[in-house]
């Protein structure tokens, strides 16, 4: 299996650790032995083929679901999913669900005294084009308290899933908005200790996708891990 | 061009809303070869309680041993429109159960043979970045004893943490997950 080429490691503090003390959650879900490090075989060099056979036309737009309008600010999302190569990730499957603007998600664990909106479920799914180029069209979530800890709030985000080629590019994740000041407060905004990795998950405002007369728009690019070895570096 | 990956954040407790309307129970369900069997069991944390807000995704090859994807490039046949890919939700009591169909072997590293395996990546509440682990097969000790990666674990009270148990006298195996203490599971850095 000598022509498997497999996908680089994080850089130290780039990723979450599995413990990580300030999400409380975390402390008895989390290995307490080392895991045990192995080679990326063919079963991790490969995974699940999604096509867009899976994904509806209006499937990317979460205000067009149900018979009215979500109420909430009107936004436009998009960005382009990659590698760390810089290469493009092509027709690949993203999932994604947010709580509705007033940070209530239709989910009978959901308590928190805040509306629900009927016209309003908070997921959506697309398969990237052929540039790697996602877009959803959906209204600002809310912010929501939890009971992590005194006073705990989470940011607004949305969750994200992500496939690329193989398990070993698997990711899901979550996106944050500019200027948010609950960012800084966050145990798992913060699980990530290199600055420019947490800064990764912060979406910018964007005039270039923003609609007059219709909706904000924000960007944001998502970036898998890469292989080790590209044709795209030999030619440095 | 170098790019920082963008990093992995928890599934948080409404996991269920953005990830199982493509839920699969049933990855047998294309499958015109291998014999049919069902996995089934629980997941624990560190307290010994079930845990009721995880997902489980799984992936395998075919009876013949070969994956469902371009990136296999082995000279097998495919099996139709059976793609190894599995989804599932543990329910209130942390249970979860699938059918699939017992995969074939696959390579390993160099010039070896990998066990008849499953891949298991689990995502749940409380968890910043999924975890990788395996199911291998009670009734294939043979192919066990010399596959590459149970060959990893020093430990080797820990390999039956990744060892399906098959019932006697029928085509189902029991595999649970313990995230911490006694039998915490052999999770895979790769």
């Amino acid at each position: 299996m000598s022509d498997l080429i497999g996908y680089k490691r994080p850089a130290p503090g780039t990723q979450p650790n599995y413990l990580h003390a300030p999400y409380q959650s975390s402390i008895k879900r989390a290995p307490n032995k080392p895991l045990i490090r192995m080679p990326q075989t063919l079963t991790e060099l490969t995974g699940p083929v999604y096509g867009h056979e899976r994904v509806g036309p209006l499937d990317n737009d979460l205000t067009k679901q149900h018979a009215g309008e979500p109420l909430g600010e009107r936004m436009i999302l998009s960005g382009r999913l990659l590698d760390e190569n810089g290469r493009p990730v092509p027709h690949s499957l993203i999932e994604i669900w947010q709580a509705n603007a007033c940070g209530r998600y239709p989910h009978p664990g959901d308590q928190h005294d805040a509306p629900l909106d009927p016209n309003f479920t908070g997921y959506g799914r697309t398969v990237t084009d052929s540039e790697g180029r996602y877009r959803f069209v959906t209204i600002k979530p809310g912010a929501y308290p939890w009971r992590n800890h005194h006073n705990a709030w989470r940011p607004q985000h949305i969750h994200f899933s992500l496939f690329g080629p193989s398990f070993m590019t698997r990711l899901v994740t979550q996106m944050y908005f500019p200027g948010d000041p609950l960012l800084p407060f966050d145990p798992i905004f913060n699980c990530v200790t290199d600055q420019r990795a947490r800064d990764s998950m912060v979406s910018k405002f964007d005039f270039e996708t923003t609609i007059p007369e219709f909706a904000l728009g924000y960007a944001w690019d998502i970036v898998l891990r890469g292989r080790d070895a590209t044709p795209m570096e030999n030619k440095k | 061009m170098t790019l920082v990956p963008t990093a992995s954040s928890t599934v948080g407790p409404y996991l269920h809303i953005g990830l199982t309307p493509l839920q699969v129970y049933d990855i047998a369900k294309d499958a015109s070869k291998g014999e049919k069997i069902v996995i089934s069991g629980r997941v624990f944390d560190g307290e010994g309680q079930p845990v009721p807000d995880a997902l489980l995704e799984f992936w395998q090859a075919n009876a013949d041993g070969k994956y469902a994807t371009p990136e296999d490039s082995q000279d097998k046949p495919l099996d139709g429109k059976f793609t190894g890919f599995g989804r599932i939700p543990t329910d209130k009591e942390g249970r979860f159960s699938f059918t699939t169909v017992k995969p074939g072997a696959v390579p390993g590293p160099g010039n070896t043979l990998q066990a008849p395996h499953i891949l298991v990546c689990v995502f749940m509440r409380g968890m910043l970045k999924h975890l990788y682990t395996r199911i291998y097969f009670s009734d294939e000790a043979a192919a066990n004893a010399n596959d590459p990666v149970l060959g990893l674990i020093e430990d080797a009270s820990r390999k039956p943490t990744l060892i399906g148990e098959r019932t006697a006298g029928k085509a189902e195996y029991r595999w649970d997950i313990r995230m911490q203490g006694e039998g915490e599971t052999v999770f895979f850095d790769c």
